[in-house]
């Protein structure tokens, strides 16, 4: 059953707050602040005991779902196992209790740790320099637009256009028309790969830049990416990479070396920082030398005197984050690829490419995969062949539910029509693979069976189908007193 | 490797089910150019013990806030968490889920959104709040955007007491728009209303004000907004969460849209982040919001339950022309924030800044009764003053530190004109030994 709002428990006169008597002379109110900058009555906020509470957001989590429950293989998200020394290691008193304004003599060990997160990602990536600013991928973006137009700006040619393939993820065109960019869309091949005599087509020199993503959300590595390189390149445009899919590359290839000139990464994906239900994230951002200008400040160095903050950057975008990013998330990342070092970081690209084409074998048969060759990390299966049914994606995706297993992502991307997108991770053991693979097929024959049992999944939770419509129709955002 | 479960057999069993020999087999399609052929250079891996001693020693370079007493805010603030809220907002259920995006499996996620929604709503006097927001500087940045679209003007006016790296977001993050940002000087430490009059006309979106302001000093957000309505423009109003158990409410006072950082409530320090960016606005503009929104709706037996709503203004719909390229949010920020409002309730987030209020008028007074020093404005304050130094705050905090007290912000280190002024802040964790402590070791110093 349901939890009430916590709103609905409060019983007037309880207390769950603990806080210490004031201990100065009081002077009243009325002296210090005017009257009518005061509000008149306390806001409304539940008023419960500790217990209350406890009980309240326990409960609550035991109607949700976590990658510590079981699989998780929502595609492009990369929901991978967060280690819990991660955890132990951002509580440390010396980087969970520091105020980001202290003088840098007493910040030496936060900086340092930020100096070399820098430096191991520069390597993983191939890239020259790396901000650890963005406090997502999404805004990782944003950066990297800004600084590609601070470069054609520099170059005396502002530039009008990005381009964007018809499979990129929707923040890639939602940065880039905030950015001040015209949005071009470039359409994929038979391959599912960039098309690139559509490609030939839009590239001028208005383009500023291709913004792609490699492995694509098809979960397909772009072949020709050599060949898309130069051909952007030749007319003086930039080559953005959204890392999403970083994970599928650890160790075996860099996008530094395949002409990348700026990359996103999310260390909320590869790097193990726990999704956190929706965020924080951290969205580091690399480029190459020639863009190392335009980084947003501060930037960390080294010097003499120890590690410093520069913000004498002239020709920097100017700032992103309100401090220095989502510093807790960093010591996170950092932490997870001191544990694993090159030779794990090869283990996690390889298990999470075997973990994919497995399920992709298996499942294959019955839920046809478009664009079906050797996958990276994840691959699109397509459940159009349901249509007759009724059933769509959706429904196969509600009625996993029932199986005690979360969704991949469904109706992305937009290439396939009816789309699974399964991204298993490096973490998950064969036999979770094996139960994932046996509820699709199952699933399958239900509805041949009885359509119905899947159309109105899932049947095990706390409600049953929500009516979405609804929610729009008869927009209810808050609760209010009777 | 503990984090990668399959064993050599294992891998061996899913090669042949896939057809293939080995995984090398798999990597077909990267071209040879672009392999790597060496390993990454990289520090050698840690075992988990070795690694916790290496991290451990590497945070011990930093002076932490539990063996230092801080009075140094400026956008971050040492408020108490209590520990209920790390012990719940991390039950791994929540933590390591992802964004509620099916419903059935996420309710418990989503109804924690849609109460902080609705304490945000509250506290700020709002219709509506979305889910979140980064942090305090995207948020003023998401709000002149939708001012921007609703009104179709194209000129912003920003007051100059802004918190300087909020105000520099914005510029960042509008530097790609066609948009003229135009700051307000400050009188007296809040913004000048004389200026706001003479600037305001008809191709002005919106104002934005911060109360407190970054000087500490209360805004005078009600005669803001009448100036600002005449003019058909929007106001927006930074705010702090945390006073407003005590001030009036921005939407009280007239604001149109309300953002602000919600760090003070139960999300730490974390050397500046994670932090928690917060929206609300009037339900009429509910469909240009940024961000994520829950909504309460009925299952197909009647059940009350929650979703992720009005998902067409966001990216992966309506893409280009989306109110804001945000996806990834604040999500656990926010859950730590509703579980502090929570806890503190009604009565306990009135104490806190009963608590602020007090306190950092207690040191005000003392140190005010210090030769050479004296308050830079007078306006009414919080939790958070300037005063005028007879010597470089710098100096002062220098040696401060020795007695592992950590001063306030030297303001002429951000802007010559404010050279010898000492940005102070006091919390409700702070006691009265301790600032009779500072005020002691600061008539050392100056005297
Ligand atoms: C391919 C891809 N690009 C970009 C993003 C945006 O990243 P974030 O949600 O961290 O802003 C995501 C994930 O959400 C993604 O999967």
């Amino acid at each position: 059953m349901s939890e009430s709002l916590i709103f609905e428990k409060s019983v007037p006169g309880r207390k769950g707050y603990s806080l210490p008597d004031l201990d100065v002379p009081e002077v009243p109110i009325a002296e210090l602040i005017p009257a009518d900058y005061l509000r008149k009555d306390p806001p409304l906020l539940p008023e419960l005991s500790e217990v209350d509470v406890v009980r309240h957001f326990t409960n609550l989590s035991r109607d949700n779902y976590g990658i510590d429950q079981g699989f998780y293989p929502l595609g492009s998200c990369t929901m991978k196992y967060n280690p819990k020394v991660n955890e132990d290691v951002a509580r440390y008193a010396g980087f969970a209790a520091l105020h980001p304004l202290q003088p840098f003599e007493q910040t030496q060990g936060a900086l340092q740790m930020l100096f070399q997160l820098e430096v191991a990602l520069r390597e993983i990536t191939g890239m020259d320099r790396v901000t650890l600013q963005p406090a997502a991928g999404a805004q990782g973006e944003l950066v990297g637009m800004l600084m590609i137009r601070a470069y054609h700006q520099s170059k005396g040619n502002l530039r009008r256009k990005v381009i964007v393939p018809d499979s990129a993820h929707g923040t890639n065109p939602a940065t880039a028309a905030l950015a001040g960019y015209q949005v071009q869309v470039v359409h994929s091949n038979a391959d599912g790969l960039v098309d690139l005599e559509d490609l030939k087509h839009l590239v001028d020199t208005e383009t500023a830049a291709l913004m792609l993503t490699n492995p694509n959300t098809l979960g397909l590595f772009e072949r020709d990416i050599l060949k898309i390189a130069e051909l952007v390149h030749s007319v003086g445009a930039l080559l953005y990479l959204d890392g999403a899919n970083l994970n599928a590359l650890l160790g075996l290839c860099r996008p530094g070396d395949m002409g990348f000139d700026v990359v996103h990464s999310n260390l909320h994906k590869t790097f193990t920082t726990p999704h956190g239900g929706g965020g924080p994230g951290a969205g580091a951002l690399g480029v190459k030398s020639r863009l190392a200008p335009f980084l947003p400040v501060p930037v960390v160095e080294k010097t003499e005197k120890g590690y410093v903050l520069d913000n004498r950057r002239p020709r920097s975008i100017g700032k992103v984050h309100s401090f220095y990013g989502n510093f807790g998330n960093l010591v996170r990342a950092y932490t997870y690829i001191r544990r694993m070092g090159a030779v794990g970081f090869r283990k996690v690209s390889t298990n999470a490419i075997l973990n994919a084409n497995y399920i992709r074998t298996r499942l294959e048969k019955v839920y046809p995969v478009p664009y079906n060759r050797f996958c990276m990390h994840e691959f699109v299966a397509s459940a159009k062949k349901f249509r007759d049914k009724e059933v769509h994606a959706w429904d196969i995706a509600k009625r996993l539910i029932d199986y005690g297993i979360y969704p991949p992502t469904v109706n992305f991307p937009m290439v396939v029509e009816e789309a699974l997108m399964i991204e298993p991770t490096e973490t998950e053991p064969k036999e979770n693979l094996d139960h994932f693979c046996e509820a699709m097929l199952r699933i399958a024959k239900e509805i041949e069976e009885d359509p119905e049992l899947v159309k109105t999944a899932p049947h095990t939770r706390s409600v049953t189908r929500l009516d979405e419509v609804r929610a729009v129709k008869q927009l209810d955002l808050r609760w209010k007193p009777a | 490797m503990e984090y990668i479960p399959n064993t050599k057999e294992e891998q061996h069993q899913m090669l042949k089910a896939i057809g293939v020999e080995t995984i090398e087999d798999l990597l077909s399609d990267i071209p040879s150019e672009i392999r790597l052929t060496r390993g990454l250079q990289l520090p050698p891996p840690l075992s988990e013990p070795e690694l916790k001693t290496e991290m451990l020693r590497l945070s011990e370079r930093n002076a932490d806030l539990l063996h230092h007493v801080p009075f140094l805010g400026g956008g971050a603030y040492d408020h108490y968490v209590p520990s209920v809220v790390g012990h719940l907002a991390f039950r791994s259920e929540f933590y390591t889920a992802y964004t509620p995006y099916q419903a059935e499996m996420s309710q418990g996620l989503l109804q924690t959104i849609y109460e902080f929604q609705t304490m945000i709503a509250e506290l700020t006097g709002m219709d509506v709040a979305n889910a979140s927001l980064y942090d305090g500087g995207s948020a003023l940045a998401e709000a002149a955007m939708m001012a921007v679209k609703i009104t179709k003007r194209k000129t912003i006016l920003v007051s100059s007491t802004i918190h300087p790296s909020y105000r520099a977001v914005l510029k960042t993050y509008l530097s790609g728009a066609n948009v003229t940002i135009i700051e307000l000087p400050s009188e007296n430490g809040a913004t000048d209303l004389v200026t706001v009059g003479k600037r305001l006309g008809e191709d002005i979106a919106c104002i934005l004000v911060q109360t407190p302001n970054f000087l500490g000093c209360l805004e005078p957000v009600e005669g803001l907004a009448q100036e600002v309505h005449r003019h058909g423009a929007l106001l927006g109003v930074s705010a702090d969460p945390i006073s407003l158990g005590l001030l009036k409410s921005p939407g009280e006072a007239g604001a149109d849209i309300v953002i602000g950082e919600g760090q003070g409530m139960g999300c730490g320090l974390n050397f500046g982040g994670p932090n928690l960016g917060f929206f609300a606005t009037k339900k009429e503009y509910v469909r240009q919001m940024p961000g994520r929104v829950v909504g309460a709706t009925v299952d197909t037996k009647g059940r009350r339950g929650y979703c992720l709503t009005l998902q067409t203004r966001e990216q992966h719909i309506k893409r280009e022309r989306a109110t804001s390229n945000i996806c990834t949010n604040e999500a656990l920020a926010a859950l730590s924030a509703t579980i502090y409002l929570s806890i503190m309730g009604r009565q306990g987030l009135r104490e806190v800044g009963r608590l602020c209020l007090q306190k950092a008028h207690y040191l005000k007074h003392r140190l005010c009764e210090i030769k050479g020093f004296e308050m830079a404005f007078a306006r009414p304050f919080f939790r958070e003053f300037v005063a005028k130094t007879p010597v470089p705050p710098s100096r002062i905090n220098k040696k401060l530190y020795k007695g592992k007290i950590i001063g306030g912000l030297d303001l002429g280190e951000l802007d010559r004109k404010l050279k010898n002024h000492w940005l102070v802040c006091v919390t409700e964790k702070r006691t009265k030994e301790e600032m009779d402590h500072l005020v002691a070791a600061v008539k050392e110093i100056t005297t």
